[in-house]
């Protein structure tokens, strides 16, 4: 466990820097955006009501002040009233999340089950007929822009056989289409690794070795080569799965799926800052959490990480 | 395969500078008569649509000409845009080594570590929708690349001898980067500026697709699946044409970008 702890504050502290960072962008868009009192108040209002808001919001403080109350006020999750929905922006983002964890956790799960078998496959028999095609699909997975792979699976899949609602969340059924969609590049991406870090191992003086020694095929790969094959997959898998988070946005706006990013679009359309500011801060957290958390089983995994 | 990829983007740099004279109608001339036409040579308006129509009558393949210039304009300008900024910030690292140096690779560090495209939402949900804000935000998202390669080739180069032997003579740092570091990094610059390219042309289209783009009646891919996307049952042609052209472009171009790479510059794989 040597150089566990340094390494453990060192990405702490990267962590904490880069959250920083995304509430300071946060703060500074939000005032170029200039004065959102005009929004709160009917256009009629008087000036004295104008004033009477300004000073409620502390805006009428000098912008040092506004800033540390900004922080001080996101870590306690506190983002103001939405202008929408007229509650405050956290308790109605938190609302939303669950629809939007399912999503990213079923697209997650659809990915690692049908990329790593894929992956395996591809690299135990290269250059066949099966490698080429997956990792041809692959190529299309990884350039081919997310939202327009959702049109097409509801074009085909939906419209045209029918088989699966096209938008909405009610059953399971309604979540095949989206979780495929928003786990595409992520399938896409597990399976050319996985395919790569194989063929690396396979390729071993100890895998050599082990079939000298007449261990069969089948065995070789289970037993040798998916072990130590095992940290770089890890590590993309963990990163694709933080990703996912982005994808989110687009993927819930195809499919209208009730989540935080369908609600962030929708309330750009509605000038509702407040709930824009809380979702990608938010986002933001659970990116930085999902990172940490990775680089921590990395290290625990990999001590020679610790060392970089 | 790098040939094919190059011939591509310049028949669609073309297509786009020959727009007015290669689209056979109008991208933003409505005709109501010959709303939601399927793909046909003889529309309810006596006219061919050979991707036929959207549902304001306007006809798709002027349209998606009209798109590629939007793309590629975005495109090549994001990545200027960021190209210079990570030239500079990348060449400042480097030599200067220090906080400056620091801060940069902080920056970056924290920049990787986020989906850019929330932040992108957040900015331009704030300032509008505008071909600068577009062009400034994609840039914006791509800089890190070219920083990280320019620092390492910087510090590799300037702990050789020959440097300080420039210096020593009373070179410049204008003449060791403009003589000795941006010839030896050219190679890598064109490779990454190649993905880039990919890189913003979909991330505008993504933009565009969620409303944040270019605005209507300005013909863009992303914008142009937007628009059909209600219409996919009764009219698929409106969003499946400009989204093929699309991905096509996508793929071709960062296909291309991968051969370069594996041609020129092998070291950048784990980029």
């Amino acid at each position: 466990m040597r150089g566990l702890l340094p390494f453990l504050a060192s990405r702490l502290l990267r962590a904490a820097i880069s959250l920083w960072l995304v509430s300071t962008v946060v703060f500074v868009v939000m005032r170029l955006s200039g004065d959102p009192v005009p929004l709160l108040l009917p256009p009629d209002a008087p000036r004295s009501e104008i004033f009477r808001v300004r000073a409620e919001l502390g805006l009428d403080r000098p912008l040092p002040v506004q800033y540390a109350f900004f922080l001080g006020n996101a870590l306690r999750g506190d983002f103001g009233q939405s202008i929408h929905f007229r509650q405050p922006a956290f308790r109605v983002v938190l609302g939303y999340l669950p629809a939007t964890l399912e999503l990213g956790l079923t697209a997650f799960v659809l990915a690692v089950l049908i990329a790593l078998p894929i992956g395996v496959l591809s690299a135990v028999w290269r250059n066949s007929v099966v490698d080429q095609a997956a990792m041809g699909l692959a190529l299309v997975g990884q350039s081919a822009p997310t939202f327009f792979i959702g049109i097409l699976l509801i074009l085909v899949v939906s419209l045209n056989f029918g088989l699966l609602p096209t938008s909405g969340r009610e059953s399971w059924r309604h979540l095949v289409l989206p979780a495929l969609t928003l786990g595409a590049f992520a399938m896409a991406s597990i399976s050319r690794l996985t395919r790569s870090a194989v063929l690396e191992v396979l390729g071993a003086d100890y895998v050599r070795t082990a079939r000298a020694k007449g261990v069969s095929e089948a065995l070789v790969v289970a037993k040798h080569t998916l072990k130590n094959a095992a940290v770089p997959i890890v590590t993309i898998t963990g990163l694709q799965f933080g990703s996912l988070l982005g994808g989110a946005v687009v993927t819930e706006t195809v499919f209208a799926w009730p989540g935080i990013g369908r609600l962030a679009i929708h309330s750009i359309y509605n000038r509702d800052y407040p709930i824009v500011q809380c979702t990608v801060f938010l986002s933001a957290l659970l990116f930085i959490a999902i990172n940490f958390c990775i680089d921590l089983i990395y290290g625990l995994l990999d001590p020679r990480v610790r060392a970089s | 395969m790098a040939l094919g990829g190059g011939v591509f983007v310049l028949v669609l740099v073309g297509v786009a500078l020959a727009a007015p004279l290669i689209a056979p109608y109008d991208p933003i001339r409505q005709s109501l008569r010959a709303r939601l036409a399927a793909p046909t040579l003889a529309g309810a308006d006596g006219k061919a649509h050979l991707l036929g129509t959207d549902h304001l009558g306007r006809d798709v393949l002027s349209r998606a000409i009209y798109g590629a210039r939007v793309s590629l304009l975005v495109g090549f300008a994001a990545v200027v845009v960021g190209g210079i900024l990570g030239v500079t910030l990348g060449l400042l690292a480097g030599f200067r080594g220090g906080w400056p140096d620091s801060v940069i690779m902080t920056l970056a560090d924290a920049q990787l570590a986020f989906p850019f495209i929330l932040l992108a939402i957040g900015i331009i949900a704030v300032l509008g929708p505008s071909f600068p804000t577009l062009i400034v935000v994609i840039g914006l998202s791509g800089w890190v690349t070219y920083a990280r390669v320019l620092r390492s080739q910087v510090l590799v180069l300037r702990s050789r001898e020959f440097v300080d032997a420039i210096h020593a003579l009373g070179g410049s740092v204008a003449r060791v980067i403009a003589r000795h570091i941006l010839p030896n990094v050219l190679s890598s610059l064109v490779v990454i500026a190649t993905l880039e390219l990919a890189r913003a042309i979909v991330l505008e289209a993504t933009l565009s697709f969620l409303g944040l783009g270019v605005q209507p009646p300005t013909p863009s891919w992303g914008g142009m699946v937007h628009e059909g996307r209600e219409y996919l049952d009764s009219a698929w042609w409106i969003s499946t044409a400009p989204g093929i052209v699309l991905m096509l472009t996508s793929i071709i171009v960062s296909r291309t970008g991968d051969w370069l790479r594996d041609l020129l510059d092998p070291t950048l794989r784990g980029e």
